[in-house]
């Protein structure tokens, strides 16, 4: 089968983000960078479909010419074929994204075959917009459904498991389809050395991509609020133990 | 006057969403800034129900769409119903839950009606008629505001064309629509101080058989019981706890305080702990009385996971940590000395 996972460049920050002077963007200078992790999780689900129904798995990210990194990290965990829509690394609204994600899959479609199954990230981890994935599956006229933990494939079936607060919902996409993965589905592998070696040989293929901006349009990022806690020390080692145990009394969580 | 607010309420087979409240109350400051009414939304014949709350929080009109498709959840069914109803009834306002299946409908309706649509909202500036929609927003989980502009339906773009990034209400014979959630947690849902009787009128919804292809087929009923999600005590573990075994300790205390036992990512990617435990952006957001944080440095992921607790106490043996400067209380220690210690003092208690 052939699938088609779609992935996010993003900042891994630690405990803190800083913003740019001109508030457009999240200041990146000390930081490295990462797949936005629901997406890490979408590439390990592609490569175990691949492992266990054959063909192949491509990567295709929007972003940078830096987001090459994101997408040789992909090829080095067993994904094949690697499409780059290099911007100028500015900000993409979601519907400019997804159009220009369509537009790259219906080239790719013409010329190689349709993709089974396309895997995108629930909602990338920076700025959350929880909408290319289901904008692009509308302009293929594909099903889609967001929030899965479990993907299993038989008989030109989708089987998808979505876990919410009453259980797990079951649904059966007739493939052509697409699905937003959320991370736990699996726990991804790490790159063997075979495999980074492997993935420098993954040829990228490049396009510029073309699509007229959407209608939501980023102001300026601000830090949120400060909330002024100030930490109260209940003690140092084991003995504050029945300062704690006084706290849980008093908040009534002690029953 | 501007089209109503129509607030889409999320409920499972009939259960309201406590997300759905939020919106409500939301929904009606808006349409009281707006100088409009406030309208509801529910989809299936067993959303019927819900039409007792909708008034009690103020809505003026409930809309019941009916279909024979629309007897569970549909992601494309439901969106498709919004996308619909925005035709039919030119709301000012599409306001939805910042959940998943809010968030996943109103990205449906977005597609179909070719609109913007703006996830995780936190406040609104809709400003005069025809001045920019200004609203502020959720990124990296809570972790930074962004503030935009959205334009309404009829002014996005399709695959290729577009109408590029004039702003305002929506010009020509666009409705001008403004698609929002509003993020879980951003409002605290109360009823309206003086609620009328709201008039509930059915929406005979006209759907195409295809729709049913995001039908759910089966259901997984969870076990009762307390889950991460709504634990009244959650005893968190990070890096710090060494190992898959260590953390027996903390699932004791847990167990004690009727809690639960949660995890950062660190400690899902050791593969220690299941995802399903992974409290943060990508896991579970709890919101206990106390989150009992051991081990764990605080990062960004991890804390936007846990913000929504009422208090949180951090046992760290780095007094510098992130987890314990953003935390309420703190013991400056070793978690595998201060957790047992604890334990045994609350069995020492409780013996007397």
């Amino acid at each position: 089968m052939r699938i088609l996972v779609c992935v996010k460049r993003v900042p891994a920050p630690g405990s803190r983000i800083n913003i740019t002077a001109d508030g457009l963007a999240v200041d990146t200078a000390f930081l490295g960078f990462t797949t936005s992790p629901h997406e890490e999780c979408a590439v390990e689900a592609a490569v175990q479909l691949v492992e266990a129904h054959g063909g192949s798995a491509t990567v295709l990210t929007l972003g940078p010419a830096e987001a090459e990194e994101q997408l040789r990290y992909a090829a080095s965990v067993g994904v094949s074929n690697a499409v780059l829509l290099a911007t100028d690394g500015a900000d993409w609204d979601p519907q400019r994204t997804a159009a220009a994600i369509t537009a790259a899959i219906t080239a790719i479609e013409d010329r190689d075959g349709v993709f089974d199954l396309i895997l995108f990230g629930n909602e990338s981890a920076d700025s959350g917009g929880f909408q290319v994935g289901v904008r692009v599956a509308r302009h293929l006229d594909r099903p889609i459904v967001n929030g899965i933990k479990g993907i299993s494939v038989a008989d030109g079936i989708a089987t998808l498991e979505r876990p919410t607060d009453a259980g797990q919902e079951v649904y059966e996409l007739t493939m052509p389809a697409v699905a937003g993965v959320k991370e736990g589905i699996n726990l991804p592998r790490y790159p063997t050395l075979k495999g980074r070696l492997a993935s420098k040989k993954v040829q990228v293929a490049t396009i510029e991509p073309s699509a007229k901006p959407g209608g939501q349009v980023l102001v300026r990022l601000e830090p949120p609020a400060e909330l002024t806690t100030s930490t109260t020390i209940l003690g140092n080692g084991p003995d504050a133990a029945a300062a704690v145990v006084d706290l849980l009394e008093e908040l009534g969580v002690l029953r | 006057m501007s089209g109503a607010v129509l607030v889409v309420l999320e409920h499972d087979r009939g259960t309201i969403a406590p997300a759905a409240l939020e919106a409500l109350t939301a929904g009606r400051a808006l349409a009281a800034q707006l100088g409009t009414t406030l309208e509801a939304l529910t989809i299936g014949s067993n959303g019927d129900s819900l039409v007792a709350d909708a008034e009690s929080f103020g809505a003026d009109v409930i809309h019941q769409a009916h279909h024979a498709l629309l007897t569970d959840y549909n992601p494309e069914a439901w969106g498709e119903v919004v996308a619909q109803m925005i035709t039919a009834t030119q709301p000012a306002v599409v306001l939805a839950t910042g959940t998943d299946r809010g968030n996943e409908v109103l990205a449906q309706a977005a597609a179909r009606s070719d609109s913007a649509f703006v996830a995780n909202c936190l406040t609104f500036e809709p400003g005069q008629p025809g001045d920019t929609f200004g609203v502020t927003r959720v990124r990296w989980g809570g972790s930074l505001i962004e503030r935009a502009t959205v334009d309404g339906t009829g002014a996005g773009t399709g695959t290729g064309t577009g109408t590029g990034t004039g702003t305002g209400a929506g010009a020509g014979t666009s409705i001008g629509t403004k698609l929002l959630t509003i993020a879980h947690h951003a409002v605290d849902a109360s009823p309206a101080a003086n609620p009328g009787a709201g008039t509930a009128t059915v929406f005979e919804a006209r759907l195409d058989p295809s729709v049913a292809r995001t039908m759910i087929v089966a259901r997984v009923e969870r076990p009762a019981g307390v889950t991460l999600a709504t634990a009244p005590v959650v005893v968190g573990g990070g890096r710090g706890v060494g190992s898959a075994d260590a953390f027996t300790p903390l699932q004791s205390l847990a167990d004690l305080l009727g809690g639960v036992v949660g995890c950062s990512r660190a400690v899902t990617n050791l593969g220690w702990r299941n995802h399903t435990d992974q409290v943060g952006q990508t896991g579970t957001r709890i919101a206990p009385d106390i989150y009992i944080a051991c081990g764990i440095s605080g990062a960004i992921q991890h804390w936007v996971g846990a913000m929504a607790s009422k208090k949180i106490l951090a046992i760290n043996t780095d007094p510098q940590a992130n987890m314990v400067t953003k935390s309420d209380y703190a013991v400056i220690g070793d978690l595998h000395q201060v957790i047992p210690a604890i334990t045994a003092e609350i069995e020492r208690r409780r013996a007397t």
